[in-house]
Parts: structure tokens; C-alpha cells; sequence
């Protein structure tokens, strides 16, 4: 059986028809106890369990998945990777990110298709683009990269776009992270399941948390629909079903769970090479290497666990995108979906022990937990192999809605949501 | 477009109505002291829960609020009603 993924494993099963390709990771039964257990199979479970067993040697481990993997927000994401935030703690983070993305295909022996295209942010005024200056400086003093494009650069680099002075929402100049870009999303996922599959880890799909098992107040294991499994450590990376989980240790929550819609249109040739976003129109867009345009918006403002798209949120965003693009405006969408986002009030995410003892969160990462899965993961696996938080994610812990020392990134870089 | 039921002005499109809050959350009692845990819990903690809600709408064309029960999962309206009693 071919193990690894190479060029030339690739041509020696060509010739052998394909045949010889092994299984990318077992489906084995639940043992009954492990070191740690991992609740959620998406990106930021199966990357944990990765960096758990690389970075700490600590492979006695479980995945344990209520679906499939990757099937919530790690495979209805609109793959965008970028750091592009104001406070230092938030580019920290998400630097880490972007840093472990750039070496990751390698690094996971999987191709995650991290193409470095650049986010190009737009302002839509003279004010905007003050602010935008302001972040230019911070990005650059909190150590990521950072460009200031008035509106002759932008034309040069997005010939597409509507730069008419005319436009309703005219556009003065853009923040470029050429950094930034799009990645494969179900490859995050299936090369993190395989890697951590390879040294050791048991990846246990259909398997849904129902309860958990304590003992003197402190969380020892996960009662699931295959039985009883015991772990000296629980972490939990379920996303918008962060409430729900919580909710089951006793534990509240700063979190309110809002469907987060996309589209993809039918495939074009090239026609966008970056990542465009637009908060003020509400919309931003990149285009796969398949060549369907990936379109996002802002989100339901109202909380929702319906994994569905519907049509006000469809009208504004394709409204934004023929604002931007006019030339687009005859393309046919051809999916539409929604996943559900777990959003904090500061919209930044929790990292760190919960209020019952041995249980720990990975939640709260809202509209931005595909481009922090390799951070998320890395994090999350020191906290679990050490009971202790990492330099990185200490600011994130839940605490800071007590204290009042909140990361608000919804203010301060002008995310949309 | 769904339709929600204002409890003053029928049925409307869904773009009318603002969502408020969840219901039943009550400010915590000033008159003592309030632990930092007491602060952040009200002004942080959800319930966010799957299925079965009650929370305060505003329909923004009459500006009045109101209690809306819906299931958070099929979007379905159960109930509507104003939020006091003698409310016309």
C-alpha cells in the first residue's frame, strides 16, 4: 500500500491502475478510555489532535464526530486565510495561523492548496481610508504584512473592478495583505484527519456526545450513542453547537449561534485574482481554482441552527458583488449554502479551561474558524497536553468577559461580522 | 421572504422585524452588589439554545416590541404576543 503522497507514488500507481492507494485513515471503535478525548471532527478537532500528537507525543487520543468530517463549517466555509487584524493579540493568533498554513501541505503530506493571492479590503470613503492607514501601521508594528492601495494601484491590480467615481459606493483605495489568500477546505480537514490518523489518533465518526461523565465535579469522560469513553482530558471545537455542548457540562456560554450563508457561481475563466472583500457592501468574493467565484456576506442577524440559506441575505450580497463587479452581473449562482457560526460579543475566540474542571473549550471562533484552524489546533493541543494556557492564547481566555479586557476585533479592524 | 406575525399589525415581510434579545433576562439587582461574574453573565451569557425560543422582536414600521416564540432550527413561528398584557 502506497503511504505517503508523492509525485512519484503518483506515477507508480498510475501504472498500476490506482490500485494501490490505502485507506487515508481508519474508522476504528471507540476504546474505553483514552489521554484525551476531542470533541468535533473539523478543522480545529482534527488539527488539535494532530499537534497533540506531533508537537506533545501524547497519540492515546479520540476524534469524536457526531457526523462526518469536516461536514459543519469546515466544509461550508468561503476558505479565506488572512491575519489582517488591529490588536497585537488578534495577529498573533492568527499570524500563527497564517505562518503554519505556508508550510502546512508539507508539513501534513497533503496538498491544502494555500494560494498566497493576497485580501484586498476596500474602502468605500475618504474616512475609510484614514482607518485603513490606521491598520496598515498596526498590522505592520503587530509584525504581519501590510499595503495601503490608493485607487490607480487598485485599478492596475483589479481591472474588474468598479472604480467609477460615479459608483454608488465609490471606491478610494484598499488594505492588501499579500500574504492573505484562499486554501482547499476539505484538504484542511482530510490532511489533518490523515496525519493525525497516521500517529495513532482514533478518528470515531457518527459518534455523538450525549452527556458528560464527572466524578467529584470534574468532567473524566463523554457518555456518546457507542457507549462510555473515560479521558483524562475533554476538549470540545464544535462551533456553532458550542451552547448546546456547554450547555450539557452546566457551563454558560457568551455565545450566540447565527447561520453565515455563501454561494458559488458557475465556473468562469480567470477573472479574480485576490481576495475581494467589501464590508461596506456586505460582500466579499475570490474565485476557486475550479473557476466558480466563492461568495460570501454578512450574517443572519438573527440567531439560527438552520444549516440553510434564504433570500433578504442573497438579495444584499449579490447586490454588493454587481456593485463591485458589474461585469458579473449575468453569471449564474449555482449553490447556496449556510453553516452556523458561534459568535462572542468581542468576536474573537475562546481558548481554555471551562468552569468544569477537566473540560476545555475551542469555541467562539464565529465567521473566522477556517483560517485559524492550524493556530486553533495548536493551541488547543498545548492547553490540553499541559492543563495551561500558551503564551498566544491566554488573552482568549473565557475570563475576559469577567475581567472586561475584551479583544474587540469587531470594532477595532472593521470585520463586518 | 417569510412572514412574521406582528401582534399590532398582522403578518409582514421578515425585513420589517428587528430581533432584540432573548426573553426573560433580568437585569440584575442593583440595590446590592453585583459580583463581576453577576455583570458579565447578564451582559455576556446566552442561552442560544436549539429549537424552542422565546425572545423580544421589534417590528421597526410601528416600532413596538413584542415576544415571538420560534423554533431556531425550521425558522417557524409558534407564537406572538405583546409584551404586556394589556397592550392593545
Amino acid at each position: 500500500m502506497a503511504k505517503r503522497y508523492s509525485a512519484w507514488n503518483l506515477f507508480l500507481q498510475g501504472m498500476r491502475g490506482h490500485k494501490g492507494w490505502g485507506q487515508a485513515w481508519r474508522s476504528p471503535e471507540p476504546k474505553k478510555r483514552y489521554d484525551v478525548i476531542v470533541i468535533g471532527g473539523g478543522g480545529h478537532g482534527l488539527a488539535t489532535a494532530y499537534y497533540l500528537a506531533k508537537k506533545h507525543g501524547i497519540t492515546n487520543v479520540a476524534v469524536l464526530e457526531k457526523g462526518w468530517l469536516g461536514g459543519g463549517n469546515t466544509g461550508r466555509n468561503t476558505t479565506v486565510i488572512r491575519s489582517n487584524y488591529f490588536y497585537p493579540e488578534s495577529v498573533a493568533l492568527y499570524d500563527l495561523s497564517v505562518r503554519l498554513y505556508e508550510g502546512l501541505s508539507r508539513d501534513l503530506n497533503y496538498n491544502v492548496m494555500f494560494s498566497q493571492r493576497g485580501v484586498t479590503n476596500l474602502c468605500h470613503s475618504e474616512p475609510e481610508m484614514e482607518m485603513a492607514a490606521r491598520l496598515v501601521n498596526a498590522m505592520r508594528l503587530n509584525g504581519t504584512d501590510a499595503e495601503l492601495l490608493d485607487a490607480d494601484q487598485l485599478r492596475k491590480f483589479i481591472p474588474a473592478l468598479n472604480i467609477r467615481p460615479d459608483a454608488r459606493l465609490p471606491i478610494h483605495g484598499a488594505v492588501l495583505q499579500p500574504r492573505g489568500g484562499t486554501g482547499r477546505h476539505d484538504a484542511v480537514a482530510w490532511g489533518f484527519a490523515r496525519a493525525a490518523d497516521a500517529a495513532g489518533v482514533d478518528i470515531i465518526q457518527n459518534c455523538e456526545v450525549l452527556d458528560f461523565l464527572t466524578e467529584g465535579g470534574r468532567c473524566v469522560g463523554v457518555s456518546t450513542n457507542r457507549g462510555d469513553i473515560h479521558a483524562g482530558r475533554v476538549g470540545a471545537a464544535v462551533a456553532g453547537h458550542s451552547s448546546v455542548l456547554a450547555e450539557k457540562a452546566g457551563v454558560g456560554l457568551p455565545i450566540n449561534s447565527y447561520a453565515l450563508q455563501a454561494f458559488v457561481s458557475e465556473p468562469l475563466k480567470p477573472v479574480l485574482d485576490t481576495v475581494l472583500i467589501s464590508p461596506i457592501t456586505g460582500t466579499y468574493v475570490s474565485q476557486s481554482d475550479k473557476g466558480g467565484l466563492v461568495i460570501g456576506g454578512a450574517l443572519d442577524r438573527v440567531p439560527s441552527y438552520g444549516q440553510r440559506g434564504n433570500l433578504p441575505v442573497q438579495e444584499a450580497v449579490m447586490a454588493g458583488l454587481t456593485e463591485m463587479l458589474p461585469m458579473l452581473s449575468k453569471v449564474k449562482i449555482v449553490r447556496h449554502w449556510a453553516g452556523i457560526v458561534d459568535v462572542t460579543p468581542d468576536s474573537s475566540p475562546i481558548l481554555g479551561p471551562s468552569a468544569l474542571q477537566g473540560l476545555y473549550f475551542n469555541f467562539g471562533w464565529g465567521t473566522g474558524g477556517f483560517k485559524a484552524i492550524p493556530a486553533g489546533g495548536y493551541l488547543f493541543a498545548h492547553i490540553l497536553a499541559t492543563g495551561s494556557h500558551h503564551d498566544i492564547s491566554r488573552p482568549f481566555d473565557q475570563n475576559r468577559f469577567t475581567t472586561g479586557r475584551l479583544i474587540d476585533e469587531g470594532a477595532a479592524s472593521g470585520i463586518a461580522h | 421572504m417569510q412572514l412574521f406575525p406582528c401582534p399590532f399589525c398582522g403578518p409582514r415581510d421578515e425585513h420589517e422585524f428587528h430581533f432584540a434579545g432573548e426573553a426573560g433576562k433580568a437585569r440584575p439587582d442593583t440595590t446590592r452588589t453585583v459580583s463581576p461574574e453577576g455583570w458579565a453573565h447578564y451582559l455576556n451569557d446566552q442561552r442560544n439554545e436549539k429549537g424552542r425560543v422565546r425572545e423580544v422582536w421589534m417590528h421597526l414600521t410601528c416600532s413596538e416590541l413584542f415576544a415571538m416564540e420560534r423554533d431556531s432550527v425550521t425558522m417557524e413561528v409558534l407564537s406572538s404576543a405583546p409584551l404586556r398584557e394589556d397592550a392593545q
